[in-house]
């Protein structure tokens, strides 16, 4: 059985207590990537976090880039949507063929 | 291109040619893996763009509803009311192999069926705000989701893809080249070394015939010895 976490500041993830995941407060980066590491270890294969979090702790969330087991996937908190998201997909265009060749659309 | 340092011999010749069949009969057989794995990364990837576009949308509208909420309800109440949440998602990963690639099929059961039964508050104290945000983040569950499936999928297939890439591009422009080329070196040194074996050989078979000529002559009388 596995879990499905979301970590992010107090206001961003109040919301997802009351659709029944599990979530996590964090405001800074050392917190933030413990709490990943933590998780990972203990059963959440998807680990939902905000822009804002997932692009202070890029380095650690690289780690799990190749894994299969967890998923860190970046949402939009309060501070609204920064497009580190699409720019994260973008990556993996990037990564697989060379150049973003849909960059378009 | 280098050529290996082997010994010009016959069984090396044919080792490095059995090597060269392999390597190309895998050239073949990657690049068709990475040509299909592009195919299905790049159908993936669109559906993953469409996706985050619209739930990063509708995460910003249910966070918009959240801030309109607290703006009316007192802090404290918003987050009592969202303390014990009724609804619970438990989640079953199952693995779909996708040329060789291993990505995750995420499957969840929720506690509670009922879509109307997830607020976990009553609603004589609360807004409606707050209503509506709850109820656009439990909509969105299901994409969410989805979103997470397809992007861990294109994380994977990428880096799949990549390695593909460089182990077509090592056999095709390393690999198969300098095999060809020892083989070609190997060829050309035998021939050479045959060559030269038979020039000897007729040139020993002249010095004999001579000899013979020779003597036959003598024995005729027809030389003076």
């Amino acid at each position: 059985m596995k879990k499905i976490a979301v970590i992010g500041n107090a206001d961003s993830v109040k919301g997802f207590r009351a659709v029944g995941l599990d979530v996590f407060t964090a405001d800074d980066k050392e917190t933030a990537e413990k709490l990943i590491k933590s998780l990972a270890d203990n059963d959440f294969s998807i680990i939902y976090i905000t822009e804002r979090l997932f692009s202070l702790c890029a380095n650690e969330i690289q780690k799990f880039d190749e894994k299969k087991e967890v998923a860190v996937i970046p949402i939009p908190g309060t501070f609204g949507n920064n497009g580190i998201g699409m720019s994260n997909v973008s990556r993996s265009v990037e990564k697989a063929v060379g150049s973003d060749i849909l960059s378009n659309d | 291109m280098a050529v290996m340092n082997v010994n010009p011999t016959r069984m090396e010749l044919s080792r490095l040619k059995k090597r060269l069949v392999t390597a190309t009969r895998g050239h073949k057989l990657l690049k068709d893996k990475r040509d299909e794995l592009m195919r299905q990364f790049l159908n993936i990837v669109k559906e993953n763009k469409q996706l985050r576009r619209e739930v990063e949308q509708k995460i910003v509208q249910a966070n918009s509803h959240f801030v309109l909420a607290g703006s009316v309800m007192q802090h404290e109440v918003v987050g009592s009311a969202l303390l014990a949440p009724k609804q619970e998602v438990s989640l079953e990963v199952e693995y779909k192999n996708v040329m060789s690639v291993e990505v995750p099929k995420y499957i969840t059961k929720t506690k509670t069926s009922d879509p109307a039964d997830i607020y976990s508050y009553g609603l004589a104290y609360t807004y409606s705000d707050l209503d509506d945000a709850v109820y656009q983040l439990a909509d969105l569950l299901p994409e969410l989701l989805h979103l997470a499936e397809c992007e861990k999928s294109a994380q994977l297939m990428a880096s799949e893809i990549e390695k593909t890439r460089r182990r077509v591009n090592a056999l095709e422009h390393v690999m198969i080249p300098q095999l060809q080329e020892t083989i070609k070196m190997i060829t050309m040194k035998l021939d050479e070394s045959e060559r030269s074996s038979q020039t000897r050989l007729m040139k020993v078979k002249d010095m004999m015939v001579e000899k013979q000529i020779m003597e036959n002559r003598a024995r005729d009388g027809l030389v003076d010895a």
